[in-house]
């Protein structure tokens, strides 16, 4: 489970240093900065920015580029549901409608008791057991929303 | 007693991994003497979690198995599919590129070399880089990300350039909805995928590689890491390939929810810790790629079919194949279908054919109303379209493209209508913004097929003049594709246009 908490400078800076042997590293850099806290935090940008000789604001342009990448903690459980073709094929928009609507929030929200976070994502790859979600990083297939539900603990 | 269970993401996505805890737990209570070996997925998908039983006569398989059926599985009353090689929808594949998947323990280099694995390298190591291009030239390989560019004419200007240090770059940003392929090859033969790449860069004469792997796939990511420490411990990797004297080594790399992210260019600005933006086109990325080197970008599918071009020949992987579609393409067959899963075959075999008899027909048991071929850039086609043979000229001419091969069925319920501004709304999401007609085009399609389905007929002329726009002015296929599906869904799909506009009068 990741933490989120204040993150310390010096040790933001160490998980940064970690990847400066690497070709293009910036990605990786953000990459172990949320596996630790969960999001990006903003006291590392100018870190990043310091340690790659690039300005603030390219890192940031970077960070704000890519969808995976949080700027503030997200719910104790993610839960990311299929909306590509192959779901919607079999079923998905009604599916993520009911679980959006039994968890009161929209795409991207989280839930008020910080309990769930559920982001959409084009495609896991499994495309011939739609509706398909994953569940803190585990994969679930011919998923339905009670099953989803039940899953994230609603 | 040896029992097979696949570990691939599919299969652990319906069970696979807790029918094999239920099945460890039941041999040690029976005390029996037995194995299991987790492999990659046959493809077989709506069979999945399938087991594998050899009791010394060969494979037989079962599947969908629960973790309640393990008792009965064990004690030999319940019923199977026969021998595994037999099912029709195996039997009836050509498998050169997925020969091992699910055959063999992903991770097992031993079984990899025992089933073939490490001989095109071999062969590869004692020709001349010249050699190893024409080869792949020969074989007729075309890029299997989707724009079937011939993979040997890209590497041979990757050959010629010179710089003092080359790449090989793997897109393994399978954003495609439909498509499943290079998961499955990665989480079920990476060596495979490994091999090809350190063929790739003897040939061109690069040293090092970057597979660029999407963070959709957390399964594939952990399984590649692991295959390239252990080719690495193993000498396949290294300043010293196999003691024959060259050096390349490779990295996995993980991308970050950009679809963008799989054109080349803008996989090349990410891989470098940019914003995936698209990057014009020349330089070509062969000659100024990576950090601005000469770099092969190829898809994992074409990198894996690589060794087996090198272990059996060109001649014999070109032997397959229709006109200039050469070898075998891994057909993905999902969404709303019954037996969905890959199927690798030569060449050729009729649209009809692949959706009706091979995955036959939908899930739901209704009419199929249309099928998306090639992900959400790719066209839809009616029934009309189903004589249609499986190669990258014959779709070209449909009106279609097969891009990275994937399917998606859908049956009668669909809302053409509705998927067509789903085309568009995907197209804003992901757009990288670096070029107008698809950053605000997808924008005003999406509000222009809002004016459609609220009756206004005439902005179906607005839309297609959109279209045209988007597909002559945009930089990457992005932009430039998205007008298939919304064009082939309103050609060939009126009614769910029309009516809207009827019911709306």
């Amino acid at each position: 489970m990741t933490r989120a908490t204040h993150p310390e400078t010096a040790e933001m800076q160490a998980i940064i240093d970690r990847h400066l042997g690497m070709e293009g590293p910036l990605l990786p850099m953000f990459h172990a900065l949320q596996a630790e806290y969960g999001y990006v935090p903003a006291a590392a940008l100018p870190l990043l920015a310091d340690t790659l000789n690039l300005t603030v604001a390219e890192v940031h342009g970077v960070k704000s580029f890519y969808h995976d990448f949080r700027d503030h903690p997200a719910g104790r459980h993610i839960l990311k549901i299929c909306r590509a073709e192959a779901c919607q094929a079999m079923g998905a928009n009604d599916m993520s409608a009911r679980v959006l609507e039994r968890l009161g929030i929209d795409w991207h929200g989280t839930t008020p008791d910080g309990d769930v976070t559920v982001e959409p994502v084009y495609c896991l790859g499994l495309c011939a057991c739609g509706p398909a979600a994953m569940v803190d990083g585990r994969v679930v297939g011919r998923a339905n929303s009670d099953r989803l539900l039940a899953e994230v603990g609603a | 007693m040896k029992i097979y269970i696949s570990m691939d993401s599919a299969a652990k996505a319906l069970g696979a991994d807790q029918v094999a805890a239920g099945m460890a737990a039941e041999i040690a209570a029976r005390g029996l003497h037995a194995e299991i070996i987790r492999t990659g997925s046959r493809g077989m998908i709506w069979l999945e979690p399938l087991v594998e039983i050899d009791r010394g006569q060969g494979r037989e398989a079962f599947g969908p198995v629960s973790p309640a059926d393990v008792a009965a599985l064990l004690a030999g009353t319940m019923a199977g599919h026969g021998p595994t090689e037999t099912i029709p929808f195996l039997a009836k594949q050509t498998r050169l590129t997925f020969a091992r998947c699910g055959v063999t323990d992903p991770l097992s280099l031993d079984d990899y070399t025992a089933h073939g694995g490490l001989l095109g390298l071999r062969r590869a190591l004692g020709l001349s880089r010249a050699e190893i291009v024409a080869e792949v030239t020969a074989s007729g390989l075309r890029g299997r990300g989707g724009a079937g560019f011939p993979t040997g004419i890209k590497w041979n200007t990757v050959l010629g350039a010179q710089a003092d240090q080359k790449y090989i770059v793997c897109n393994a940003d399978e954003g495609d909805s439909g498509t499943f392929a290079d998961r499955m090859i990665m989480e079920g033969d990476p060596f495979c995928l490994i091999e090809g790449m350190v063929i790739a860069g003897l040939g061109v004469g690069a040293t090092k590689g970057y597979v660029y792997l999407r963070s959709e796939y957390p399964d594939a990511i952990a399984v590649m890491n692991a295959a390239v420490d252990i080719a690495r411990e193993a000498g396949v990797l290294g300043a010293d390939v196999l003691g024959a004297g060259q050096a390349f080594d490779m990295e996995i790399r993980v991308g970050a929810g950009a679809y963008v992210c799989g054109e080349e260019t803008s996989l090349l600005n990410s891989l470098e810790g940019k914003r995936g933006v698209v990057r014009a086109k020349p330089p070509l990325p062969a000659l100024e790629g990576f950090m601005g080197k000469p770099t092969v970008v190829n898809n994992v599918i074409s990198l894996a079919t690589v060794p087996v071009v090198f272990e059996k020949g060109a001649a014999h992987y070109a032997a397959f194949g229709l006109g200039r579609s050469k070898g075998t393409i891994p057909i993905q067959i999902a969404g709303n279908v019954a037996h969905g899963g890959l199927f690798e075959t030569a060449f050729g075999m009729p649209l009809g054919v692949l959706i009706d008899e091979i995955a036959g027909g939908t899930a739901t048991g209704r009419p199929v109303k249309a099928v998306q071929i090639g992900g959400p850039l790719g066209a839809y086609f009616p029934r009309s379209k189903f004589d249609t043979p499986f190669g990258y000229e014959e779709f070209d001419g449909q009106g279609g493209l097969i891009g990275h091969a994937g399917i998606v069925v859908f049956d009668d319920t669909a809302d053409m209508l509705g998927m067509a501004r789903f085309a568009m709304e995907f197209c804003a999401i992901e757009s990288c913004g670096k070029c107008t007609p698809c950053r605000i085009g997808a924008v005003r399609g999406v509000e222009t097929i809002d004016r459609i389905a609220q009756g206004d007929g005439a902005a179906v002329a607005v839309l297609t003049d959109l279209c045209e726009t988007m597909k002559d002015g945009s930089l990457c296929a992005l932009g430039g594709f998205t007008p298939f599906p919304v064009m082939s869904a309103l050609t060939h799909f009126p009614d769910d246009f029309a009516t809207r506009k009827e019911a709306a009068e």
